[in-house]
């Protein structure tokens, strides 16, 4: 069989499997459709949550980052993993023992207010629609390259499939789904990285092969990597170029950003225990991992083999793939000095540079350019459209519960019946399965500022208030409220004017402290820490209610009878 | 001991645990992976090819985290029992 019937052979199979999945896990209530009837076992919901939280980004776009990045790279592996740490330890016990629903949930219980609760569902709202519109227009990135289906008509299907589990089984679909979708990309994301690391340095796992010698040269694949660096002017690989402090800031955004995010929050609800909380965040970091340290082995594998492929070549001996990508746009080769060969250099070097290679097709391209077999391809496909399918879902959940849940029974129509809510939840799942596949087909043009966005949001809003919410008592209503507008405002204001406003100027020597947009929410949540205690410690302190639900949910037992009371 | 100064001191063990781990935490992402990562480099781990410092960004790091978690896990199920909080 060729690439493209291994592929649709391959892509078909797993579509059939989620919805085999989908039927049989349908949601009868509300407590099915927004957290699973909470009996979803530990290790079931850590797989489905890093398949929640491994998104498009993750698979596709990741190692090719960081193969361009070098160690720079290390800010997504560190920060995307860390705030695993974080969210173990300070938040989702707690909120587990909360036993609510939704994070704008708690945020209104705990601060006693409708207005924290708006401003919670806006943020929660805003940040996962960001974030959908990228998932989707990797669907349609995967359809048009391996399937050659028109973008539209790749999204389409996608918002099929996802419309189908996602409103008929809600969080309890969704949960089973994301577990087979896990399978599905780990196992597509490993199986060529160690082919790859067995072709390149004779070691069996990639993790390892990185740091191993080369099979042909001898030398160590990183000295090498860095003296091909050196030699077409590219910065060291193993050193990177960003100021320590950029990197220190972008990490710190990135792990305090991912404890912020409702879509990942929202699923240490669907466990039974507090205990279960707890552990389900470890198995969720263990499969994380499995992937995150495989990333950087491939970036190494994917930066050496194009190095040696098409560096001083001949453009006429250039193999097909080079030819496919080149006809998407995503390569671009011109010969400016016109003797048929391509110069490859990087800003250090006096050879003017003819080839632009597009990031994003790395993972995608790198079994091609290491000639593995035709199943292999198809098989990074289905784990692309996995990763998306499994994110969107989850953050589609996420949009229709803020409404239904947030909006409709905790705000506007308190009176709404079970029956009633669980229409509208599925209604507003539909609209909003809508709304994403309306972004993919029309991309807004900065989907990647956007998500710098999404991360420095969630940690300059959201997190300040639900640790500060926890751990300190004497924390009020005024505190949280003035916190995250704060933070929020002063976020959003600055990515907007080095993002949008005035983008020409966005360079080290004009950002604050020299922190750039990605990392500056690393400082708005240290203004939000810091106008949350001030505020709070000028204000009345909150009522003796509140003070005895943060005893509360400071200890593990009743788990079960609290959330009993509250459902 | 009355429950509520039983409840205070497992949430004082509770937070000095975190205490600790969080400091883990730190230094072995922000502190070995970024902050000191020049001086690792100059020192490379025996056998491979990994300067120590990049082997902590990229590698190492991540290890830690994952195993910080199972320890708080473990560490907790016991304060758990031994202050009678458990769900059981």
């Amino acid at each position: 069989m060729d690439t493209q019937a291994w592929t649709f052979t391959l892509v078909g199979l797993s579509f059939a499997l989620y919805i085999g999945i989908a039927i049989a896990s349908r949601a009868s209530s509300t407590r099915d459709f927004y957290v699973a009837g909470k009996g979803v076992s530990p290790a079931a919901n850590g797989m489905a949550t890093a398949a929640d939280w491994m998104s498009a980004a993750s698979f596709i776009s990741m190692a090719g980052l960081i193969s361009f990045l070098g160690y720079d790279g290390s800010v997504y592996l560190m920060g995307w993993t860390g705030g695993y740490v974080l969210l173990a330890l300070l938040l989702a016990p707690y909120l587990r023992k909360f036993g609510q629903f939704t994070v704008p949930d708690f945020v209104g219980d705990r601060y006693y207010s409708q207005t924290a609760r708006i401003v919670a569902v806006i943020c929660a709202i805003f940040v996962s629609f960001t974030y959908v519109a990228g998932q989707m227009r990797g669907v349609g990135i995967v359809f048009s390259r391996f399937l050659e289906v028109d973008i539209t008509y790749g999204v389409l299907i996608g918002m099929g499939l996802v419309f189908f589990y996602a409103v008929l089984g809600g969080m309890k679909g969704i949960t089973y789904t994301q577990v087979a979708q896990f399978c599905v990309l780990i196992f597509a994301y490993l199986v060529p990285a160690i082919f790859i690391s067995l072709m390149v340095t004779d070691s069996l796992v990639p993790q390892i092969g990185f740091g191993s010698a080369d099979n042909t040269s001898g030398e160590y694949l990183l000295d090498r990597l860095n003296g091909l660096h050196a030699e077409l002017g590219f910065a060291s690989y193993t050193d990177g170029s960003k100021s320590k402090w950029d990197i220190f800031a972008i990490t710190a955004a990135l792990m305090v950003g991912t404890a912020g995010l409702p879509h990942v929050i929202i699923r240490f609800f669907t466990v039974p225990r507090v205990k279960d909380a707890r552990i389900s965040a470890g198995w969720a970091l263990v499969f994380i991992a499995l992937l995150y340290t495989a990333a950087p082995a491939v970036a190494v594998f994917a930066r050496t083999n194009l190095l040696n492929t098409v560096s001083g070549q001949n453009y006429a001996d250039m193999p097909e793939w080079f030819h496919t990508w080149e006809d998407t746009g995503l390569i671009a080769h011109h010969d400016w000095n016109g003797d048929g060969r391509i110069q490859y250099t990087g800003p250090h070097s006096d050879v003017r540079n003819e080839l632009t290679i597009d990031r994003d097709i790395m993972v995608l391209a790198n079994p091609e350019i290491a000639g593995l077999p035709a199943w292999v391809i198809g098989l990074v496909a289905a784990g692309g459209l996995a990763a998306a399918l499994s994110t969107a879902a989850g953050l589609l959940l996420v949009v229709s519960s803020a409404i239904s849940h947030d909006l409709l029974k905790r705000s506007l129509r308190p009176q709404i019946t079970e029956a009633g809510e669980l229409r509208a939840a599925r209604i507003s799942a539909a609209l909003a399965v809508v709304v994403a596949g309306y972004l993919g087909i029309h991309p807004p043009g900065f989907v990647a500022e956007v998500v710098a966005f999404a991360f420095g949001l969630a940690a300059s809003s959201f997190f300040p208030v639900l640790i500060l919410g926890i751990f300190w008592k004497r924390m009020n209503r005024e505190g949280a409220i003035l916190g995250m507008t704060t933070g929020l405002l002063f976020t959003a204001a600055y990515i907007v004017y080095f993002k949008f406003i005035n983008p020409e100027s966005s360079h080290s020597d004009a950002w604050w402290f020299g922190i750039s947009p990605e990392g500056i929410g690393t400082v708005g949540m240290l203004i939000n820490f810091a106008v949350s205690t001030v505020v709070s410690l000028l204000t009345p302190p909150p009522p003796a209610s509140i003070r005895q639900l943060v005893e509360d949910i400071r200890i593990p037992q009743g788990a079960e009878a609290v959330s009993e009371i509250h459902s | 001991m009355t429950q509520a100064r039983n409840h205070r001191a497992y949430w004082r063990a509770n937070l000095r645990l975190l205490a600790l781990l969080l400091l883990i935490w730190f230094f072995v992402s922000f502190g070995c992976g970024i902050l000191w990562v020049d001086t690792l480099n100059q020192i490379r781990i025996p056998g491979t090819g990994f300067p120590l410092g990049f082997w902590f960004a990229q590698q190492g790091s991540i290890w830690v985290f994952v195993v910080l978690i199972f320890v708080y896990v473990w560490r907790m199920n016991r304060l758990d029992h031994q202050f009678g909080v458990s769900e059981e």
